[in-house]
């Protein structure tokens, strides 16, 4: 247990999780319209300014689990809660706990009945989502992990548009599939290591056929959620028909934990499988690149217009991360944050158009730009930083990513590269209907613009835009040290097993 | 300019204002709607404090130091750094001088024409100026590209103002134009850069340029092409159309923008990395300047041929950009002293002369409603001064002392002699050929021309003063720098050094 940095006094990575779930235990026995909202309200801000302290404390020189925890749960079975945080999930957390109250703010007006049921199910979901990303124990991992599926599925089966009971039940099918083979892995290493503790399986010298198949069934899991092409099909059919808070968390947090996954357990369980297979799922992550773009630029839906580009900025994470040098992977983490944020941001500005105009259809909302410059101006900066502006927090990460898919093969990143044109493509394509439209555009003037709630919604994110794009160092100082550490540990396992894995190369 | 080898370096917090200048400017522009007067005299304050900032720059750069002011540093090796070298003081001095003049001019324009939409178009203006000043100060590749993309976005309301199909469709053309290539052959190369050499910060001087000597040639070869063709504003065919189709533009916006701003700052962009990402030594080393020179040649000669076969002014304007821009990158590829100052010193008089002829455009438009060279025959008889200064400026187009554009032939065709390169010299000459073939016709015809039947010449005269004083100003200056180039031509020699 040397690979824990254990928290004396208070439990803050116990407290983070819980506090919503008690939080929503309250609601099920008092259930006001006006309680339920303030309530929810909070306890997600009391939530995310606890989780600042982890930034406060945490300690950027050792690629340890810090803030860990360790309680013996059920010892007949070796399964213990250990929670513990490092430089990859830190951020992680932290986008989760900060965005929560956003979300809350984004429901306020757009739900209107069993809102008690609606913040019952956000409250669930954050402690689900922060308990993926803090738990080391595999088993307490795989709790928290299906635990999301039910509110998610409620939150779009419920509250969602005309088709939600297709897109709810695909969401459902596609997610347990993915969850099933993961249990088998988790089972199968437990029967190799005889611990559930996460660092334990890490490392070691499992055979090569027994690697690329635990590898298979975490990468099939994993990227479901990302989604990777060609397992994406769920994720547009859930953003369209799920509501503003729904589509806000499924982008922002819910994909992240596809490769958030890849990071923290691929790489490091089946690290010769990793190397085997890293040839193949870089291509698939440039079709990923290239089909997301594409598709996104057909989109008269803007809902599915963004959803589509979430597929082509996941694709440029797990182009990152199976580079398997510095630069990929810190771009990678980056990436998933400054999709968190711009993605979050832009489903937001298309709830609050939705909430005006009733419909997602770009024609219908061509342009607006006129009669809410606010609105407008919001857009522009979100969406310029979806396509990787410079200066704004995307175009560093995919500096970064692309940086390392160069040094790793020239072809390969080249081949990102019109990706990257895609994205200029279809955001621009967006921006201009929404803002200017053409000659004959629907009649606008009854619209008002945003209101305070709104600007006060969308500033956060605006903030976040340009600090990581104008100065991104302190947030890659917290994850430079865990991700040298995953990188040497990665080669040194390969100096020392000498393993002919060039076989792909 | 022995001052030149004792360069050093100064932080001069200086240059942020004159960034943030124009920046704020539109800003104050942007709250101002409801008040048209207090509105421009904003735009026109901003414009006169800039350019005295920019001038303020000239003492110490003539002492032999390098302004420099670093805002954001992004990554190691990755900053948002400004600099003031003989190099920027050309563009920037070009832009800052010439935003004093379309301030006024386009304030008459605009309000002739009772166009819509002023506060948002005076904004843009002012933005697309804070990009243009970004591009001329840029420390480094990565400055240089994020104000190159603040241009192409600031610019499209601009082209678009209008707001009907046509100006729809030339902004559509106009966008997807420069930023797809800025996108395809841009980022890769500034991305391959950093990775090749750890930053992207310019050198001092422009022999070695930032490349590491054991870079493979192939690698240096395409990292030269995507810089080429990525920064699209310079106008090399093929990536040349959205020029054209961003005439459908208001005048003044042609007038500062689309000869002057965009076009130089893709030039400016272009010349820069030629210089001082390849250097001189790689260029020559690899044949890479040779091939480039015979390479923009082609588009001198068949620009100008299309410009011949144009019967709308503008259109025939925006031909004759396209060829002159390649003058720019045809004298620095030669990569001899002379032809990179011939070519360097090209981005100023083309300026001033360019700017002119727009001008006159609009105020031919305003005046009398004509679009049209055809249309336009007799009306210098009711117009003396427009066609004047449009005559003059021709000169300069064509390269006929005193006027400025004398200057810049003499220094490319010395260049291309010093460079041996017989062809250069035929390009040059039959581009000047070409040149009187399509400016003296609009002169003549509107001098000795009949006016064309039909039409009367009563209700025509001259164009608002707010518009000819501009116009005249700009002009005169071309006339001056073609007596006295000293003066812009010691900033390009602190480059040759």
């Amino acid at each position: 247990m040397d690979l824990l940095l254990i928290k004396e006094g208070f439990p803050l990575l116990t407290f983070l999780i819980f506090l919503p779930l008690a939080g929503a235990v309250v609601l099920l026995l008092y259930q006001g319209e006006k309680f339920a909202r303030l309530w929810t309200l909070a306890i997600t801000s009391v939530t995310a300014l606890f989780s600042l302290l982890l930034i406060i404390g945490f300690d950027r020189s050792t690629p340890k689990y810090q803030f860990a925890e360790v309680y013996d749960w059920i010892p007949r079975f070796d399964i213990s809660y250990i929670v513990g945080i490092d430089g990859i999930s830190i951020l992680l957390v932290v986008l989760t706990t900060l965005i929560m109250p956003f979300c809350v703010l984004a429901s306020w007006k757009y739900i209107k009945t069993r809102v008690a049921l609606f913040m019952f199910c956000l409250l669930i979901m954050e402690m689900a989502m922060i308990g993926v990303f803090v738990a080391l124990d595999f088993i307490l991992f795989f709790i928290f992990w299906e635990f999301m599926l039910i509110p998610m599925y409620l939150l779009i089966a419920i509250w969602g548009g005309p088709r939600k009971v297709y897109a709810s039940i695909k969401f459902f099918i596609y997610t347990l599939a993915g969850s099933v083979l993961l249990l088998v892995a988790i089972i199968a290493l437990y029967l190799q290591t005889g611990s559930f503790f996460i660092p334990d399986m890490m490392w070691q010298s499992y055979t090569t056929i027994f690697q690329v198949l635990v590898f298979l069934a975490f990468f099939l899991a994993f990227a479901i959620k990302v989604p990777m092409f060609p397992f994406h099909t769920w994720l547009p059919a859930a953003h369209v028909e799920a509501p503003t808070a729904g589509s806000v968390l499924l982008a922002s947090i819910l994909l992240k934990m596809g490769t958030y996954g890849m990071l923290r357990f691929c790489l490091p369980i089946t690290p010769e499988a990793t190397l085997l297979l890293a040839t193949p799922i870089l291509w698939l992550s440039i079709a990923g690149i290239l089909y997301g773009g594409f598709t996104a630029l057909a989109q008269q839906d803007m809902k599915k217009l963004i959803a589509y580009s979430s597929v082509g900025h996941m694709g440029f994470v797990t182009l990152g991360i199976f580079v398997l040098n510095s630069r990929g992977l810190e771009g990678a983490i980056l990436q998933m944050i400054n999709h968190g944020v711009t993605t979050g941001a832009l489903f937001l500005c298309v709830g609050m158009i939705y909430e005006r105009i009733h419909s997602r259809e770009l024609s219908l909302a061509a342009g607006l730009g006129k009669y809410m410059p606010w609105m407008a101006t919001f857009l522009v900066v979100f969406s310029l930083a979806a396509f990787g502006f410079p200066g704004t927090n995307a175009f560093i990460s995919e500096l970064l990513v692309l940086a390392g898919a160069f040094e790793y093969s020239i072809v390969l990143a080249l081949a990102a590269i019109p990706g990257a044109v895609l994205a200029a493509a279809y955001m621009l394509r967006m921006l201009q209907k929404v803002v200017w439209g053409g000659v004959n555009n629907p009649d606008q003037s009854n619209l008002t613009d945003l209101t305070v709630r709104e600007i006060v919604i969308l500033t956060p994110f605006l903030i976040f835009v340009f600090w990581i794009g104008l100065g991104p160092q302190p947030f890659i100082d917290l994850m430079h040290t865990s991700v040298q550490h995953l990188l040497e540990q990665f080669h040194g396992w390969h100096d020392q097993h000498q393993v002919t894995a060039t076989l792909w190369r | 300019m022995e001052a030149v080898s004792t360069t050093h370096t100064v932080k001069s917090f200086y240059l942020l204002l004159a960034v943030l200048i124009p920046l704020v400017g539109s800003l104050v522009v942007m709250t101002q709607k409801n008040r048209p007067n207090l509105r421009e005299l904003v735009s026109s304050c901003s414009s006169v404090l800039l350019f005295l900032v920019v001038l303020s720059f000239i003492p110490a750069l003539k002492a032999g130091q390098t302004l420099v002011f670093p805002i954001f540093q992004l990554l190691p090796g990755l900053s948002i750094t400004l600099r003031a070298d003989g190099f920027s003081m050309i563009f920037a001095l070009v832009a800052s001088s010439l935003w004093v003049i379309a301030v006024f001019y386009s304030m008459g324009y605009m309000r002739a024409h009772d166009e819509p939409c002023q506060t948002r178009f005076n904004a843009c203006f002012a933005l697309a100026i804070f990009g243009a000043i970004g591009v001329a100060f840029a420390d480094n590749l990565l400055t240089l590209y994020l104000f190159y993309e603040i241009v192409s976005v600031c610019t499209y309301p601009l082209v678009a103002h209008h707001q009907d199909k046509e100006s729809y469709d030339g902004a559509r053309k106009y966008i997807v134009y420069l930023t797809t290539t800025a996108k395809l052959f841009l980022l890769p190369a500034l991305i391959l850069i950093y990775v090749l050499v750890g930053n992207l910060d310019f050198p001092h001087t422009i022999s070695t340029g930032i490349l590491p000597a054991d870079t493979a040639d192939w690698l240096v070869i395409m990292l030269y092409f995507f810089c080429l063709f990525g920064f699209a504003k310079n106008g090399i065919m093929p990536f040349h159309h959205w020029l054209p189709s961003a005439m459908v533009a208001p005048t003044p916006v042609s007038a500062l923008l689309h000869a002057v701003a965009v076009v130089k700052v893709g030039v400016f962009c272009t010349t820069r990395v030629m210089l001082y990402v390849f250097g001189v030594e790689i260029m020559t080393d690899l044949n890479l300047g040779i091939f480039t020179a015979y390479f923009v040649g082609f588009t001198i000669i068949m620009a100008s041929i299309i410009a011949l076969s144009k019967d709308n002014l503008k259109a025939r304007l925006a031909y004759s950009t396209v060829s002159q821009l390649s003058y720019i990158i045809l004298g620095v590829a030669l990569l001899t002293p002379a032809a990179i100052e011939g070519g360097l010193i090209h981005i100023v008089n083309h300026a001033f002369a360019k700017i002119t002829l727009f001008f006159c455009a609009g105020a031919i438009y305003i005046a009398a409603h004509k679009k049209y060279i055809s249309e336009m025959s007799g009306l210098g008889r009711i117009m003396p001064f427009t066609f004047g200064a449009f005559a003059v400026a021709s000169l300069s187009m064509i390269g006929v002392p005193p006027v400025a554009g004398f200057v810049s032939k003499w220094y490319l065709l010395v260049g291309s002699m010093d460079a041996h390169q017989v062809g250069i010299l035929v390009i040059l000459i039959v581009s000047t050929v070409l040149n009187v073939g399509y400016f003296a016709p609009v002169t003549y015809k509107a001098f000795f021309g009949k006016r064309p039947p039909g039409e009367t010449e009563t209700g025509i005269r001259e164009a608002p003063l707010s518009m000819l004083i501009p116009l005249l100003i700009a002009v005169t200056v071309s006339v001056i720098i073609g007596i006295f180039p000293n003066f812009m031509m010691q900033f390009v020699r602190m480059v040759t050094g």
